[in-house]
């Protein structure tokens, strides 16, 4: 008999209990987390033929299209010295990085819809897989903003060094409302009609084709709602070094705002998890 | 260290379910309707309550009061018509969804497969879905890597290891899937029909492989429609009916006893042959049987009460109206019971549809088949109806926890048609 005795682990079941032990089992399932990852990357760019250069292409060409027509055709500023496709992919990186996690996450549960019905696990196991998806792109990206700053002999000030925070910053910025979006879409469908929308609506909203000192300065707290906002704003610091100034209450108002989307998601997320089964 | 792996106490498990009320099909019907619907979504979604499609709602326990023990080393057979709650109970127990009252004890790690191939992707190798559905099902790392060969022999997909799944033909892909979940080494084993899929050569070699695991002192539940499957592999086995646990013994003993209920759980409802016709007064549209939870049953346990519900659609409100039934049983007339027999009953049947309820108290028939024959009449005038044979039928299975000597209530030692559990007292 195999050794049963040695670690008897007794589980409990009762309306209310997978509450309790949630961030415990989170931990437990790391593993899993760990291989529905790995698929989403393994199967992302599977039967295309330019593979991952999908990854690099989409936000290459955004900015090339914001550099011609905000750059050169409205002849906006740009910050500082930066040259103004610099501001621009600057800018794009942290924007694909929030659509795109942001779109993964939000279909992350349909798409499980048969994982969901069948298997237990902390369901926030899949929206927080889909994010890998969308760093591993950003990642891929990264480099080609590396290989532009070589080509514009541009050094980046000390300020690169604080950029994994901005990243998770742009990556909880997209968690939030993510997490929301997809227990939502659960019992609704229309949901996923709407992802698209924000994704495409935000891209001119946000500053990622201009930079925020182009904003008056009595708007710039409001403008500064939008979470967004503060990243690219947080980006640019970093990767621009002293040409982007960081207006900071807006940047404050952007974390709040980001903070209080988390707290909103997770908390419906939380809420709606358990009834998943039942209603997917 | 006790031997009890599975104990469950008290479950039950209740869904909410909407229902469309026939209405109008005009346009302005249809849109009054449409706007009431959203009406009550957004209030919903408002509250985070669920949404509830449909106007009217309706509460169903899937799973009521539902309590056994289960023991290391068991291979238990859950059988039961389909929405008899087997697979709301084997969802209980692989935790995808949760109880809404009582709770599970379970010592071990539960496995389930509830669908073989739960995870597979279609675009990925063989090799790479045995590592994605094993962690999926519950295996580490190191456990899958250790038993990959056998996974593979047993799947006989060797040569298209490397081949996207997508390729294969399905016979093949439900081996994989099969052999990844039969090679997980849990404690407990939830398996609900994986024997459907397969041909009957992949079949064999699945019971086998079922059987190994039974003996190797792991627990398994296992639900299937399958009688001989159950008879096969299981030593025990459960009878659900209804959400309710009616049964609970030897494998043998239970396949019978659903073999004999299944053709009489069919009965439950009666539901009048002849339509109802101008001129005939009244008419007995419909009968059914259930439990204190308005919930059709077969099967009661002599501890319950059971209801009968005459539909009666009059055409004008009769005085005169008398509906009864005689209950039978083994051929006996154990007695008849109209609803004017008692002058504590005031029943006004009004025009339309009028459901009557007649209480059969607990603790009074004892264990057996029963037969119900109806009729109507209008006093002292002329029979609507008055069958000659009876046309509906339950089921009455002793409660032994109402008496000490439960396993001496039978028709030799305890005579009698009934077994009314009597009030005794000292004075």
């Amino acid at each position: 008999m195999p050794s049963l005795s040695s670690r008897e682990n007794v589980l409990i079941i009762e309306p209310g209990r997978t509450e309790k032990n949630y961030w415990a089992d989170l931990w437990r399932f790391r593993e899993l987390f760990i291989i529905l990852a790995w698929r989403d990357l393994a199967v992302r760019y599977k039967q295309t033929a330019i593979g991952v250069l999908w990854a690099v292409l989409r936000p290459f060409l955004t900015m090339v299209v914001f550099t011609v027509i905000f750059g050169r055709i409205a002849k906006l500023p740009s910050d500082g010295n930066a040259p103004y496709a610099l501001l621009v992919f600057a800018a794009m990186l942290p924007w694909s990085l929030f659509a795109n996690a942001l779109a993964e996450a939000s279909n992350s549960l349909i798409n499980n819809a048969n994982l969901i019905g069948k298997i237990y696990f902390p369901r926030l196991i899949i929206p927080l897989a889909t994010l890998v998806t969308a760093f591993v792109d950003f990642v891929i990206s990264l480099a080609i903003l590396l290989a532009m700053m070589l080509f514009y002999r541009f050094t980046p000030g000390w300020q690169i060094l604080l950029l994994p925070a901005f990243i998770l910053l742009a990556l909880l910025a997209s968690l939030g409302p993510g997490l929301w979006i997809t227990a939502l879409n659960v019992k609704y469908r229309d949901f996923r009609y709407v992802i698209p929308f924000v994704v495409q609506f935000g891209l001119y909203i946000s500053p990622v084709g201009f930079s925020s000192a182009v904003i008056p300065d009595n708007w710039r707290l409001i403008y500064s709602l939008n979470p967004m906002v503060g990243v690219i704003d947080g980006f640019r610091w970093c990767l621009l070094g002293g040409n982007s100034p960081l207006y900071l209450p807006g940047f404050l108002l952007s974390l709040v705002i980001t903070a209080f989307f988390l707290w909103l998601g997770l908390g419906r997320f939380r809420k709606t998890e358990k009834d998943f089964a039942d209603l997917i | 260290m006790s031997d009890i792996v599975i104990k469950a106490e008290h479950l039950g498990k209740r869904y909410v379910i909407g229902h469309q009320t026939a209405g109008g099909t005009t346009f302005r019907e249809a849109l009054v309707r449409n706007v009431r619907e959203l009406w009550n979504k957004t209030r919903d979604l408002a509250r985070g309550k669920p949404i509830i499609q449909g106007d009217r709602q309706e509460e169903v326990w899937a799973l009521k009061d539902v309590g056994f023990e289960i023991k290391r080393g068991e291979a238990v057979g859950i059988i039961g018509r389909n929405g008899a709650g087997k697979s709301t109970l084997l969802k209980i127990l692989s935790r995808i969804t949760e109880p809404t009252e009582g709770r599970v004890t379970i010592r071990g790690r539960v496995a389930s497969l509830l669908e073989v191939g739960t995870g597979f992707h279609s675009e990925l190798t063989g090799r790479e879905n045995i590592y994605l559905n094993g962690t999926i099902l519950g295996m580490t790392r190191a456990e899958i890597k250790k038993k990959f060969e056998e996974i593979v022999a047993f799947a006989e997909v060797g040569k298209y290891l490397d081949t996207p799944v997508k390729r294969y033909s399905s016979g093949m892909y439900v081996r994989l899937a099969f052999a990844v979940a039969a090679h997980l080494e849990p404690e407990i084993l939830v398996v609900d029909e994986v024997l459907a899929v397969g041909d009957a050569e992949f079949q064999k070699k699945c019971l086998g492989k079922m059987g190994e695991v039974t003996t190797t002192g792991r627990t398994v539940l296992f639900v299937s429609h399958n009688m001989a499957a159950i008879q096969y592999l299981c030593s025990s086995a459960m009878l659900l009916q209804s959400g309710h646990l009616i049964s609970q013994g030897t494998t043998q003993q239970v396949v019978n006893e659903y073999e004999r209920y299944e053709s009489s759980v069919v009965d439950t409802e009666w539901i009048a042959p002849v339509p109802w016709y101008r001129g005939m007064e009244a008419h007995l549209k419909k009968i059914e049987v259930v439990d204190g939870r308005n919930q059709k049953r077969g099967v009661f346990k002599s501890s319950e009460a059971i209801y009968l519900k005459f539909t009666i659609e009059a055409e004008k409100p009769n005085d005169n109206l008398k509906i009864g039934f005689d209950l039978i049983r083994n051929g006996i007339v154990l007695f008849r019971s109209e609803h004017v027999d008692s002058f504590s009953t005031n029943i006004i049947i009004k025009k339309g549809i009028n459901i009557l309820v007649c209480k059969i108290p607990p603790d009074l028939l004892r264990e057996g088949d029963y037969h119900l024959r109806p009729m109507l009449s209008i006093h002292m005038v002329r029979w609507i109806l008055n069958a000659s044979e009876p046309v509906l039928h339950f089921a009455i299975q002793f409660d032994a926890n109402r008496s000490p000597f439960h396993h001496l209530i039978n028709e030799r030692n305890h005579p009698g048609v009934i077994f009314p559990l009597l009030e005794w007292r000292t004075e």
